[in-house]
C-alpha cells in the first residue's frame, strides 16, 4: 500500500462515490476546460446561425468560414474530447475507487491538449486556416494548424493510457471484485476507440503537416479523405460510446437502475468496438475510386452490427430504468414508470430528451444517409449538419450537460444556483436542437448545400433559384439555433455561476486509504427474472414506435431515389 | 447492485435474458438484415447506383480531353463568358471540369438518353450538386470519375457546388440542359 499513501480519498457525502485527490483535481480541471470550449464554439454558433439564416445574412464570407471552421473544432474536438478525459477518470478512479494510475502524467496529457487547442484557435483566427474541420488537401492550413491538433491528439492519446493503467491500478490494488462496473466497460470501449481514432488521425495529419512545412511535395487528396474520415468519424464513435456509457451511469443514480441483463448490454458495447468504427466510410459513398464492396461492407458496419447494438442500447436503457421504477411499484399500465420519472431533475431529463433525440433524429437519419444508394441525395447538403447535430448535440453534448448537473455538488461540492433554471435548459436545449436538427435537414432534403456561405449565390453568372420551402426552412433553422444557443447560455451560466459564486458543500469524510467497493450479493430479484418475461413492456412500445419510425422513413427515401437519374 | 458496480453474479454472461430483450434483438436484426440486402439488391434491381469507375488523371490531360469535346460539339454560348453549349451525341463520353469557381462547360443533354460522363476537379475538392433533381457526387482533384447518367426530365439544371472551397464557393454554380 506504500503507493497509495500519497494521496487522500474523499467520501462524497451526498453521493457515496469516493474520490482519489489527484483524479479529482484532474477530473475538474479536464470539465472545466471542455465548457470553456463550448462556450467559445456556443458564441461561434451564433455567427454560423445568423449568416446562415438567409433574411439576417450577418457575416462576410471570409469571417463566416472562418467562424465555421473554429465553431466545428470546438465543439466536435476540444469540448467533447476534454470532458471525454474527465468522464474516463471518473469511471475508472472513481467508480472503481481507486488511486489514479500516473498523475503527473495526466497533467503532461492535460497541458499537451490545451496548447494543441490554443495553438488551433490562435491559429484560426488569424484567418489563415478557414478549411474547415475537414482541412482536405490539397487545400492548406498553415502548419500551426496541424500542429495545435496534432499536440492535442498525443495529449487524449497519453490521457487513455492513463485511463488504462488506472484500470490496472485498481486491478492489482483489488479495490473491486469481479468485473468491472457497466458503465466502466463502456468507458473501456470508448477509450479503445480514441486510441484507433488518434492513430489514425496521426498517420494522416502528421504527412499533411510536413507538407504544410514544404517537407514533402504531395499528399492524395483521396487517401487523405479515406483515412481522415477514419479519425473524423470514429471520434464521433468515441460521444456514442461515452455518452451511452453515460445514459446507463445516470439511469443508474437516479434510479438505483442496473441493466437489465449485464451480458446483452456489454455484449452491444462489444459490437461497437468490432464494428463502429466502419462508419468512417459513410464520407465516401459519393467519392471516386472506393469500390462497391468496400463501401456496402463498411458504411453497413458489416451487415449493421453496430445499428443493432444502438438498437439494443436504445432498448435496454428505458428498460431499465422501467424495471427500478416498476419495482418501486410503478406499475399501472404501460408508462406509469414514464410518468412518474424524476422529469424536474435536470439529469434525468436530460439523459431522456437526449435518449429519444438520439435515436429518433439522429439514429435514422444517420442509417438512411449512410446508406450507399441514398446517400446521392444528401451527399455534403446541410442534411449532414443536421444529423450530426441531433448525434452530437442532442446526443452527446446534452447528455453531457445532464452529467454536469449531477456533478456539480458531487464533484464541484457547490450547490446549484437557480435550480429554476436549470429545470427548464435540459428542455429549452434539447427541444430547440431537436426543431433546429429536423428544419435543417427538411432543407437538406430540398438540397441545400452545407458550408454555404449565401444560397442566393450574389454574383454568379448562372445561379439557381432556390424553392422558396428552401428559404422557409433555412429562416427556421436561424430561429432554432437561436433558441439552441440560449439555452447552452443558461448552461453555461448555471455551470460557471454554481462552480464561482455557488454555496459551498461539505466535502465528506478524507482518508489516506481507499474503501474497496464492498462485493454485492444476487438479489432476489435478479434471480427471478428471466424466464417471467416482457419485464419491461412499456420500454418495448417505445422501442416498436422507433422502429415503425425508422422502417417508414427508410423507404420513403427510397422511393424518392428511385425517381432520380437513372445513374449506374 | 446497479450499472456502476461490478455484477452481482460473477458469471453475469450466463444469466438469462428477458424475453423483451430477446425479442427485440431478434427484430432489430432482423431489420439490420433487411437494410443490408436492400442495399445489395439495389445493385441489381435499381436504377441509381453511383458507378465506382476511375482513373488518375491530372490537369492538362482532362482539359485536353474537355477542350476536344467542346471543339466538337459546341452549339452556341451563353452568358458575358461565352461558355460554351455542348451538345454531344447519345451513348458519348462527355466531360466536366470543377474548377475555382466555375463547372466547365455547359452541357445539353437529350432525355432518356444515356451518356458516359467524366468529371474531376483541376484544383480543390468540389461538390458536384445537381438542382432541382438532387443528385450530389464528391469531385476530387486527381481523380477522373466515370459514371453513366440517364436523364429522366427535361429542363434546366443547376449544378451547384456543395464542397467548401475557398472565397468564392457560393458563386460556383453551373448548367446543364436536358432537352
Amino acid at each position: 500500500m506504500a503507493a497509495t499513501s500519497a494521496t487522500t480519498y474523499r467520501t462524497c457525502p451526498r453521493s457515496g462515490l469516493q474520490f482519489e485527490a489527484q483524479a479529482e483535481k484532474l477530473m475538474i480541471v479536464n470539465a472545466v476546460t471542455a465548457v470553456v470550449a463550448l462556450l467559445v464554439g456556443g458564441l461561434l454558433a451564433i455567427g454560423v446561425v445568423l449568416t446562415r439564416w438567409p433574411a439576417v445574412h450577418w457575416l462576410a464570407a471570409d469571417t463566416f468560414y472562418m467562424v465555421l471552421t473554429a465553431h466545428g473544432i470546438n465543439m466536435l474536438i476540444f469540448w467533447m474530447i476534454f470532458f471525454e478525459v474527465a468522464v474516463l477518470y471518473f469511471c475508472a478512479s472513481t467508480l472503481l475507487r481507486c488511486r489514479i494510475a500516473t498523475p503527473k502524467i495526466a497533467w503532461v496529457a492535460y497541458a499537451l491538449m490545451l496548447v494543441g487547442a490554443v495553438m488551433n484557435n490562435i491559429d484560426v483566427f488569424r484567418g489563415g486556416s478557414s478549411v474547415m474541420m475537414t482541412s482536405y488537401v490539397p487545400m492548406m492550413a498553415t502548419p500551426w494548424f496541424y500542429l495545435g491538433l496534432i499536440l492535442f491528439a498525443v495529449g487524449a492519446l497519453i490521457a487513455c493510457f492513463v485511463f488504462f493503467g488506472t484500470l490496472v491500478v485498481a486491478k492489482r490494488e483489488k479495490t473491486y471484485q469481479g468485473s468491472v462496473p457497466l458503465v466502466t466497460f463502456g468507458a473501456i470501449v470508448a477509450a479503445i476507440i480514441a486510441v484507433f481514432t488518434i492513430v489514425s488521425g496521426a498517420i494522416i495529419l502528421v504527412p499533411t503537416y510536413l507538407l504544410a512545412l514544404g517537407l514533402i511535395s504531395n499528399v492524395d487528396p483521396l487517401i487523405y479523405r479515406t483515412i481522415w474520415w477514419a479519425f473524423g468519424h470514429s471520434s464521433q464513435q468515441i460521444n456514442v460510446a461515452a455518452h451511452i456509457s453515460i445514459w446507463y451511469l445516470v439511469a443508474a443514480l437516479a434510479f438505483g437502475a442496473k441493466p437489465m441483463s449485464e451480458r446483452v448490454s456489454r455484449g452491444a458495447f462489444l459490437l461497437y468496438i468490432l464494428f463502429l468504427q466502419l462508419a468512417s466510410a459513410h464520407h465516401l459513398l459519393a467519392d471516386p475510386g472506393v469500390s462497391t464492396e468496400w463501401k456496402v461492407v463498411n458504411t453497413s458496419y458489416f451487415m449493421y452490427f453496430a445499428v443493432l447494438a444502438s438498437m439494443i442500447h436504445g432498448l435496454t436503457v428505458p428498460g431499465a430504468m422501467e424495471v427500478a421504477q416498476r419495482a418501486k411499484g410503478y406499475n399501472k399500465g404501460l408508462f406509469e414508470w414514464l410518468r412518474k420519472a424524476p422529469w424536474g431533475n435536470p439529469t434525468f431529463s436530460g439523459v431522456f430528451i437526449s435518449l429519444v433525440g438520439f435515436g429518433f433524429l439522429g439514429g435514422i437519419s444517420g442509417v438512411m444517409m449512410g446508406t450507399e444508394q441514398l446517400n446521392l441525395i444528401i451527399h455534403n447538403t446541410i442534411y449532414v449538419p443536421g444529423h450530426f447535430h441531433a448525434t452530437v448535440v442532442v446526443g452527446t453534448t446534452l447528455t453531457f450537460m445532464a452529467l454536469t448537473y449531477y456533478l456539480i455538488p458531487v464533484l464541484f461540492k457547490r450547490e446549484t444556483i437557480s435550480p429554476g433554471l436549470a429545470k427548464i435548459q435540459p428542455y429549452l436545449f434539447g427541444f430547440s436542437m431537436y426543431f433546429f436538427c429536423l428544419v435543417m435537414m427538411g432543407a437538406g432534403t430540398l438540397g441545400v448545400s452545407r458550408r454555404h456561405w449565401d444560397m442566393a449565390f450574389s454574383g454568379a453568372a448562372m445561379a439557381y433559384e432556390w424553392p422558396g420551402a428552401a428559404y422557409l426552412m433555412m429562416g427556421l433553422v436561424g430561429i432554432g439555433g437561436i433558441a439552441a444557443i440560449v439555452g447552452g447560455g443558461l448552461y453555461i451560466y448555471i455551470t460557471v455561476g454554481s462552480l464561482l459564486w455557488g454555496k459551498k458543500l461539505d466535502k465528506g469524510a478524507v482518508s489516506p486509504r481507499f474503501t474497496p467497493i464492498p462485493p454485492t450479493a444476487p438479489t432476489a430479484a435478479a434471480q427471478t427474472y428471466g424466464s417471467s418475461g416482457l419485464v419491461a413492456p412499456g420500454s418495448f412500445v417505445l422501442a416498436l414506435v422507433f422502429l415503425v419510425a425508422f422502417v417508414l422513413y427508410y423507404f420513403i427515401n427510397w422511393k424518392y431515389l428511385a425517381q432520380l437519374w437513372g445513374m449506374s | 447492485m446497479s450499472a456502476i458496480l461490478p455484477p452481482a453474479e460473477r458469471l453475469w454472461w450466463k444469466h438469462p435474458l428477458d424475453r423483451v430483450e430477446g425479442l427485440w434483438i431478434a427484430i432489430a436484426f432482423a431489420w439490420c438484415m433487411v437494410m443490408f440486402f436492400m442495399m445489395v439488391g439495389w445493385h441489381i434491381y435499381g436504377k441509381q447506383n453511383l458507378s465506382t469507375e476511375t482513373y488518375k488523371t491530372t490537369p492538362e490531360m482532362f482539359s485536353a480531353k474537355t477542350q476536344a469535346m467542346v471543339d466538337k460539339y459546341t452549339v452556341r454560348t451563353e452568358t458575358d463568358q461565352n461558355i460554351p453549349v455542348v451538345r454531344p451525341p447519345e451513348g458519348s463520353d462527355i466531360y466536366l471540369i470543377a474548377r475555382l469557381w466555375s463547372w466547365w462547360p455547359i452541357l445539353e443533354l437529350e432525355k432518356d438518353k444515356t451518356y458516359k460522363l467524366h468529371m474531376t476537379s483541376m484544383d480543390y475538392n468540389h461538390g458536384f450538386s445537381l438542382q432541382p433533381t438532387n443528385i450530389n457526387i464528391q469531385v476530387v482533384p486527381g481523380y477522373e470519375h466515370v459514371m453513366k447518367i440517364t436523364p429522366n426530365q427535361s429542363g434546366q439544371f443547376s449544378i451547384v457546388c456543395n464542397e467548401f472551397c475557398g472565397i468564392n464557393h457560393h458563386s460556383m454554380v453551373g448548367r446543364l440542359y436536358v432537352k
